[in-house]
Protein backbone atom coordinates (compact mmCIF):
# COMPACT_ATOMS: atom_id res chain seq x y z
CA UNK A 1 0.00 0.00 0.00
CA UNK A 2 1.38 3.39 -0.94
CA UNK A 3 0.37 6.57 0.78
CA UNK A 4 0.95 9.99 -0.62
CA UNK A 5 2.06 11.68 2.55
CA UNK A 6 2.87 15.33 2.99
CA UNK A 7 5.53 16.64 5.38
CA UNK A 8 2.72 18.16 7.37
CA UNK A 9 1.31 14.68 8.10
CA UNK A 10 4.74 13.47 9.21
CA UNK A 11 4.99 16.41 11.57
CA UNK A 12 1.49 15.73 12.91
CA UNK A 13 2.36 12.09 13.65
CA UNK A 14 5.53 13.18 15.51
CA UNK A 15 3.50 15.73 17.42
CA UNK A 16 0.78 13.23 18.37
CA UNK A 17 3.44 10.74 19.52
CA UNK A 18 4.57 13.36 22.00
CA UNK A 19 1.23 14.77 23.07
CA UNK A 20 -0.56 11.43 23.47
CA UNK A 21 2.23 9.22 24.80
CA UNK A 22 4.47 11.89 26.36
CA UNK A 23 3.80 14.85 28.64
CA UNK A 24 2.99 14.81 32.32
CA UNK A 25 -0.03 12.67 33.16
CA UNK A 26 -2.11 14.02 36.02
CA UNK A 27 -4.58 11.34 36.90
CA UNK A 28 -6.61 11.01 40.04
CA UNK A 29 -7.02 14.71 40.72
CA UNK A 30 -7.94 15.61 37.14
CA UNK A 31 -11.63 16.21 37.02
CA UNK A 32 -11.93 15.52 33.32
CA UNK A 33 -10.00 12.29 33.36
CA UNK A 34 -9.09 10.06 30.45
CA UNK A 35 -6.58 7.28 30.98
CA UNK A 36 -3.44 7.56 28.87
CA UNK A 37 -4.05 4.22 27.22
CA UNK A 38 -7.55 5.27 26.19
CA UNK A 39 -6.17 8.44 24.63
CA UNK A 40 -3.68 6.56 22.51
CA UNK A 41 -6.22 3.99 21.36
CA UNK A 42 -8.79 6.65 20.56
CA UNK A 43 -6.35 8.72 18.55
CA UNK A 44 -4.95 5.70 16.71
CA UNK A 45 -8.48 4.73 15.71
CA UNK A 46 -9.04 8.27 14.45
CA UNK A 47 -5.76 8.24 12.51
CA UNK A 48 -6.30 4.80 11.02
CA UNK A 49 -9.83 5.56 9.91
CA UNK A 50 -8.65 8.80 8.38
CA UNK A 51 -5.79 7.08 6.56
CA UNK A 52 -8.17 4.38 5.33
CA UNK A 53 -10.42 7.08 3.91
CA UNK A 54 -7.41 8.64 2.19
CA UNK A 55 -6.50 5.45 0.32
CA UNK A 56 -9.97 4.45 -0.79
CA UNK A 57 -10.26 4.68 -4.61
CA UNK B 1 -16.96 32.93 33.49
CA UNK B 2 -17.38 30.33 36.19
CA UNK B 3 -18.75 27.71 33.81
CA UNK B 4 -15.59 27.55 31.67
CA UNK B 5 -13.05 24.77 32.22
CA UNK B 6 -9.29 25.25 32.61
CA UNK B 7 -6.96 23.62 30.07
CA UNK B 8 -3.34 23.03 31.17
CA UNK B 9 -0.47 23.27 28.68
CA UNK B 10 2.61 23.16 30.89
CA UNK B 11 3.94 23.61 34.41
CA UNK B 12 7.11 25.58 35.21
CA UNK B 13 8.67 27.78 37.86
CA UNK B 14 6.89 30.89 39.17
CA UNK B 15 9.10 32.97 36.82
CA UNK B 16 6.82 31.84 33.97
CA UNK B 17 4.60 34.76 34.92
CA UNK B 18 7.23 37.22 33.72
CA UNK B 19 8.27 35.40 30.53
CA UNK B 20 4.86 34.59 29.04
CA UNK B 21 4.68 36.40 25.67
CA UNK B 22 1.93 39.02 25.66
CA UNK B 23 -1.00 38.30 23.37
CA UNK B 24 -0.33 34.55 23.29
CA UNK B 25 -3.49 32.63 22.46
CA UNK B 26 -4.27 28.95 22.85
CA UNK B 27 -7.05 26.51 22.00
CA UNK B 28 -10.02 28.27 20.42
CA UNK B 29 -7.93 31.49 20.32
CA UNK B 30 -8.52 31.98 24.05
CA UNK B 31 -5.92 34.14 25.82
CA UNK B 32 -3.21 32.16 27.59
CA UNK B 33 -2.60 33.03 31.24
CA UNK B 34 -0.55 31.81 34.19
CA UNK B 35 -1.76 30.44 37.53
CA UNK B 36 0.92 30.80 40.22
CA UNK B 37 1.09 28.72 43.41
CA UNK B 38 4.22 29.43 45.47
CA UNK B 39 7.25 28.21 43.48
CA UNK B 40 5.28 26.77 40.54
CA UNK B 41 3.14 28.18 37.76
CA UNK B 42 0.76 26.56 35.29
CA UNK B 43 0.24 27.84 31.75
CA UNK B 44 -3.50 27.62 31.06
CA UNK B 45 -6.41 28.95 29.07
CA UNK B 46 -10.17 28.67 29.44
CA UNK B 47 -12.02 26.12 27.30
CA UNK B 48 -15.67 25.48 26.67
CA UNK B 49 -17.27 22.54 28.54
CA UNK B 50 -19.20 21.81 25.31
CA UNK B 51 -15.91 20.74 23.72
CA UNK B 52 -13.87 19.68 26.75
CA UNK B 53 -16.31 18.14 29.20
CA UNK B 54 -15.71 14.39 29.71
CA UNK B 55 -18.29 13.19 27.17
CA UNK B 56 -17.72 15.70 24.34
CA UNK B 57 -13.96 15.31 24.81
CA UNK B 58 -14.17 11.56 24.28
CA UNK B 59 -16.15 12.11 21.07
CA UNK B 60 -13.85 14.88 19.85
CA UNK B 61 -10.75 12.76 20.31
CA UNK B 62 -12.15 10.40 17.67
CA UNK B 63 -12.19 13.25 15.16
CA UNK B 64 -8.81 13.60 13.50
CA UNK B 65 -9.25 17.20 12.42
CA UNK B 66 -10.25 18.20 15.97
CA UNK B 67 -7.34 16.19 17.35
CA UNK B 68 -4.89 17.78 14.89
CA UNK B 69 -5.96 21.36 15.54
CA UNK B 70 -6.02 20.85 19.33
CA UNK B 71 -2.56 19.24 19.24
CA UNK B 72 -1.19 22.11 17.13
CA UNK B 73 -2.68 24.75 19.45
CA UNK B 74 -1.31 22.92 22.53
CA UNK B 75 2.12 22.68 20.93
CA UNK B 76 2.14 26.34 19.84
CA UNK B 77 1.69 27.44 23.47
CA UNK B 78 4.36 25.06 24.81
CA UNK B 79 6.72 26.12 22.02
CA UNK B 80 6.27 29.80 22.89
CA UNK B 81 7.43 29.32 26.49
CA UNK B 82 9.88 26.42 26.80
CA UNK B 83 12.91 28.22 25.34
CA UNK B 84 12.54 31.06 27.85
CA UNK B 85 11.92 29.03 30.98
CA UNK B 86 12.12 25.28 31.65
CA UNK B 87 8.67 23.67 31.57
CA UNK B 88 7.08 20.28 31.95
CA UNK B 89 4.57 19.97 29.08
CA UNK B 90 1.35 18.18 29.98
CA UNK B 91 -0.32 15.42 28.05
CA UNK B 92 -2.99 16.54 25.58
CA UNK B 93 -6.43 17.25 27.06
CA UNK B 94 -5.59 17.81 30.72
CA UNK B 95 -8.58 19.80 31.96
CA UNK B 96 -9.54 21.12 35.41
CA UNK B 97 -12.85 22.50 36.62
CA UNK B 98 -11.38 25.77 37.93
CA UNK B 99 -8.23 27.69 38.92
CA UNK B 100 -8.48 26.61 42.58
CA UNK B 101 -8.21 22.95 41.59
CA UNK B 102 -5.12 23.77 39.51
CA UNK B 103 -3.56 25.60 42.49
CA UNK B 104 -4.31 22.65 44.77
CA UNK B 105 -2.68 20.27 42.26
CA UNK B 106 0.43 22.51 42.03
CA UNK B 107 0.74 22.50 45.83
CA UNK B 108 0.33 18.76 46.18
CA UNK B 109 2.82 17.94 43.37
CA UNK B 110 5.34 20.69 44.08
CA UNK B 111 8.32 18.48 44.98
CA UNK B 112 7.78 16.14 42.01
CA UNK B 113 7.44 19.03 39.55
CA UNK B 114 10.53 20.82 40.91
CA UNK B 115 12.56 17.61 40.49
CA UNK B 116 11.27 17.21 36.94
CA UNK B 117 12.09 20.83 36.07
CA UNK B 118 15.64 20.26 37.33
CA UNK B 119 15.94 17.22 35.04
CA UNK B 120 14.93 19.16 31.90
CA UNK B 121 16.59 22.53 32.65
CA UNK B 122 19.04 23.48 29.88
CA UNK B 123 18.12 20.42 27.84
CA UNK B 124 16.14 19.84 24.67
CA UNK B 125 14.49 16.86 23.06
CA UNK B 126 15.38 15.50 19.62
CA UNK B 127 13.25 12.98 17.74
CA UNK B 128 14.85 10.26 15.62
CA UNK B 129 13.00 7.91 13.30
CA UNK B 130 14.70 5.21 11.27
CA UNK B 131 13.02 3.47 8.35
CA UNK B 132 14.12 0.09 6.99
CA UNK B 133 15.38 0.41 3.42
CA UNK B 134 13.53 -2.00 1.09
CA UNK B 135 15.42 -5.23 0.34
CA UNK B 136 18.54 -4.16 -1.56
CA UNK B 137 19.34 -7.73 -2.71
CA UNK B 138 18.43 -8.79 -6.24
CA UNK B 139 15.67 -11.32 -7.02
CA UNK B 140 16.84 -14.79 -8.18
CA UNK B 141 16.60 -15.54 -11.89
CA UNK B 142 13.24 -17.32 -12.16
CA UNK B 143 13.58 -18.74 -15.70
CA UNK B 144 16.88 -20.34 -14.85
CA UNK B 145 15.43 -22.07 -11.74
CA UNK B 146 12.38 -23.22 -13.70
CA UNK B 147 14.60 -25.00 -16.26
CA UNK B 148 16.76 -26.75 -13.66
CA UNK B 149 14.12 -27.78 -11.13
CA UNK B 150 10.75 -27.69 -12.88
CA UNK B 151 8.16 -25.01 -12.05
CA UNK B 152 6.82 -26.61 -8.81
CA UNK B 153 10.19 -27.19 -7.15
CA UNK B 154 11.43 -23.81 -8.37
CA UNK B 155 8.41 -22.13 -6.77
CA UNK B 156 9.10 -23.80 -3.43
CA UNK B 157 12.78 -22.93 -3.60
CA UNK B 158 12.02 -19.29 -4.38
CA UNK B 159 9.60 -19.21 -1.48
CA UNK B 160 12.25 -20.61 0.85
CA UNK B 161 14.88 -18.18 -0.44
CA UNK B 162 12.54 -15.24 0.01
CA UNK B 163 11.79 -16.33 3.56
CA UNK B 164 15.50 -16.73 4.38
CA UNK B 165 16.37 -13.40 2.78
CA UNK B 166 13.59 -11.64 4.68
CA UNK B 167 14.72 -13.02 8.00
CA UNK B 168 18.40 -12.17 7.23
CA UNK B 169 17.37 -8.65 6.30
CA UNK B 170 15.28 -8.30 9.46
CA UNK B 171 18.36 -9.29 11.49
CA UNK B 172 20.51 -6.66 9.70
CA UNK B 173 17.89 -3.96 10.28
CA UNK B 174 17.61 -4.93 13.94
CA UNK B 175 21.40 -4.76 14.42
CA UNK B 176 21.57 -1.39 12.66
CA UNK B 177 18.75 0.01 14.87
CA UNK B 178 20.49 -1.13 18.05
CA UNK B 179 23.79 0.41 16.90
CA UNK B 180 22.13 3.73 15.97
CA UNK B 181 20.31 3.89 19.30
CA UNK B 182 23.50 3.05 21.24
CA UNK B 183 25.49 5.78 19.43
CA UNK B 184 22.80 8.43 19.96
CA UNK B 185 22.01 7.48 23.56
CA UNK B 186 25.72 7.91 24.34
CA UNK B 187 25.48 11.62 23.37
CA UNK B 188 22.22 12.16 25.29
CA UNK B 189 21.31 12.47 28.97
CA UNK B 190 18.21 10.31 28.63
CA UNK B 191 16.50 8.40 25.85
CA UNK B 192 13.12 6.87 25.25
CA UNK B 193 11.87 4.53 22.53
CA UNK B 194 8.31 4.83 21.35
CA UNK B 195 6.20 1.85 20.40
CA UNK B 196 6.36 1.53 16.62
CA UNK B 197 3.30 2.88 14.88
CA UNK B 198 0.79 0.84 12.96
CA UNK B 199 2.32 0.26 9.49
CA UNK B 200 -0.86 1.70 8.01
CA UNK B 201 0.23 5.05 9.47
CA UNK B 202 3.89 5.01 8.57
CA UNK B 203 3.37 3.53 5.10
CA UNK B 204 4.78 0.20 3.94
CA UNK B 205 7.52 0.61 2.70
CA UNK B 206 9.35 2.49 4.04
CA UNK B 207 9.08 0.55 7.27
CA UNK B 208 9.48 2.32 10.60
CA UNK B 209 12.18 0.50 12.57
CA UNK B 210 13.03 3.01 15.31
CA UNK B 211 11.02 5.84 16.84
CA UNK B 212 12.99 7.37 19.69
CA UNK B 213 13.46 10.60 21.62
CA UNK B 214 16.71 11.86 23.14
CA UNK B 215 17.11 14.48 25.85
CA UNK B 216 20.27 16.42 25.06
CA UNK B 217 22.15 19.24 26.81
CA UNK B 218 21.63 22.43 24.85
CA UNK B 219 25.40 22.88 24.60
CA UNK B 220 25.77 19.34 23.21
CA UNK B 221 22.99 19.61 20.62
CA UNK B 222 25.29 20.28 17.67
CA UNK B 223 27.33 17.20 18.64
CA UNK B 224 24.13 15.19 18.77
CA UNK B 225 22.82 16.35 15.38
CA UNK B 226 26.18 15.72 13.75
CA UNK B 227 26.24 12.23 15.29
CA UNK B 228 22.91 11.64 13.51
CA UNK B 229 24.29 13.08 10.25
CA UNK B 230 27.42 10.97 10.35
CA UNK B 231 25.82 7.64 11.24
CA UNK B 232 25.41 5.56 8.07
CA UNK B 233 23.91 2.18 7.28
CA UNK B 234 22.70 0.67 3.99
CA UNK B 235 19.74 -0.79 5.92
CA UNK B 236 18.27 2.34 7.50
CA UNK B 237 17.13 5.76 6.45
CA UNK B 238 17.26 8.17 9.40
CA UNK B 239 15.08 11.21 10.02
CA UNK B 240 15.72 13.87 12.70
CA UNK B 241 13.15 16.29 14.18
CA UNK B 242 13.61 18.96 16.82
CA UNK B 243 14.52 20.57 19.01
CA UNK B 244 11.30 19.87 20.92
CA UNK B 245 10.21 20.85 24.41
CA UNK B 246 10.91 17.82 26.64
CA UNK B 247 7.55 16.10 26.00
CA UNK B 248 8.95 12.58 26.09
CA UNK B 249 10.78 13.12 29.39
CA UNK B 250 8.04 14.89 31.33
CA UNK B 251 7.30 12.14 33.81
CA UNK B 252 6.54 12.81 37.46
CA UNK B 253 8.24 10.49 39.91
CA UNK B 254 5.71 10.08 42.68
CA UNK B 255 7.10 9.86 46.18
Amino acid sequence: MTLARRDDDLYLIDLLDRLLAGGVVLSGDVTISLAGVDLIQISLRALISSVSRMVEP
Amino acid sequence: MSDMLVYLYAVGGAALRTVLPTGLSGIGDAPVRVIVADRLAAVVSSVDPLGFGAEPLRRNLEDLSWLASTARAHHAVVDAVWRREPVAPLRLATVYVDDDNVRAMLHSREAAFLALLDRVRGRQEWGVKAFAVPDPEAQPDEDDDDRKLGPGAAYLQRKRETRDRTSRLRGKVHDAVEDLHRVLAASAEHSRRYVLQDPRLSGHPPDLALNAAYLVEQSASSNFTSAVDHWRSPYLQVELTGPWAPYSFATLEES
